[in-house]
């Protein structure tokens, strides 16, 4: 097998610590409305900060990039980011032909990429054998993607994740991190999601 | 060309539950929902790549505030079924509306099997089923079912039979 599709090997994992990626990606985060793929990128977003306007996925695997969408198409006027690992990606993968068909200027998605399915116990993932997540995004149409390596590259994502429609494939260290559980009551989760957006309850 | 008959009524009838975004797999049943979503500038009208996408996003329209209808047929229901935990655990709406293959003079043996299944899976599921056979009466039970699903944040399934639709014929 080619290491690499693209002329750089992007099918191993980084060295970045997910936690640091989180805190980074989510600082000071405002109105920003963030759904989580379930596994550690909730648990990253959770110990980032809890907050109301987290939606944190528990199951549901693959559709974080999807909720994501129909988020940003009922609010136009506020931005969203999906941040997930690339395992729940790839089983959404479709996902990002849907999304990159509306090409809403208000949503983005961040993979934080550890080349690794790490919550059955880091079996290789596709993007540590084939798979450029950024440049299938490419591919359906998204018009503005990036991977980054360094931590000086996140902390340059941080703004563009707020305000472009931009697809983001952060390579962080398979290594393990203390567990933190943020909420996983769905339906607390949602009504105090839709409450901190001053909605009523129908 | 079909002449259409009750599928202006269906449309508007999600008009009247305030339905605002349409997320559908394309199929010959739903063509009129499908064109009439694209033409109404007051639609978001998302074509996916395969229905459980559907029930993720009527989850975040609806986080977001607004009600969202998905349109699949039968075959595409078995694609869901796992996706389905999310509106249960976080107790949210979830209305769909699905064309029903391999029930009435059915030529493909390969819609049959989950053609068959479509009711008893959803139902397994938790979501509540309603079923329209007759012109006469499917705009008035796609509106009660979206009422069901949205004052009551339960996930509705309306089934539109193969009889109601018409079998597609594959030999001209």
């Amino acid at each position: 097998m080619s290491a690499s599709h693209f002329g750089r090997n992007d099918n191993v994992p980084g060295t970045l610590d997910r936690r640091a990626v989180a805190a980074e990606l989510l600082r000071d985060p405002g109105d920003l409305l963030v759904v989580t793929g379930l596994g550690s990128a909730t648990y990253d977003a959770g110990a980032a900060g809890d907050r109301d306007l987290n939606f944190y996925l528990w199951g549901a695997m693959g559709g974080a990039a999807m909720i994501g969408l129909g988020l940003a198409l009922a609010q136009p006027s506020k931005h969203v980011l999906v941040l997930t690992g690339d395992g729940e990606q790839l089983m959404g993968i479709g996902a990002l032909a849907t999304l990159g068909a509306q090409a809403l200027p208000n949503l983005s998605v961040a993979v934080v990429d550890n080349t690794q399915f790490g919550e059955t116990g880091h079996q290789r993932s596709h993007t540590g054998l084939s798979t450029d997540l950024a440049a299938v995004a490419r591919a359906c149409g998204w018009a503005n993607t990036a991977t980054a390596w360094t931590m000086e590259e996140v902390a340059e994502l941080t703004p563009r994740l707020r305000t472009e429609p931009l697809f983001a494939v952060i390579k962080i260290s398979p290594a393990e991190v203390p567990r933190f559980l943020p909420p996983r009551d769905g339906a607390y989760l949602a009504t105090r999601f839709r409450h901190a957006l001053g909605l009523r309850d129908d | 060309m079909t002449t259409l008959t009750w599928q202006p009524g269906v449309y508007a009838a999600l008009k009247q539950a305030n339905i605002r975004q349409i997320g559908y797999v394309p199929d010959a049943g739903h063509a009129h929902l499908i064109e009439a979503a694209h033409a109404d500038p007051d639609m978001k009208a998302v074509v996916m790549t395969t229905e459980e996408e559907g029930i993720a996003l009527a989850a975040g329209a609806w986080l977001g505030g607004d009600r969202c209808a998905i349109l699949m047929q039968s075959s595409g229901t078995g694609n869901t079924i796992n996706m389905l935990s999310l509106p249960q655990n976080c107790r949210l709406p979830f209305f769909t509306l699905i064309t029903m293959r391999g029930e009435w003079g059915e030529f493909n043996p390969w819609q049959v099997p989950m053609g068959s299944a479509t009711e008893t899976v959803l139902k397994a599921m938790g979501v509540q089923v309603r079923r329209a056979d007759s012109p006469d009466d499917v705009a008035e039970v796609v509106a009660y079912s979206a009422a069901l699903a949205f004052d009551s944040r339960i996930p509705v399934a309306v089934l539109l039979s193969q009889r109601l639709i018409g079998a597609k014929v594959f030999v001209k």
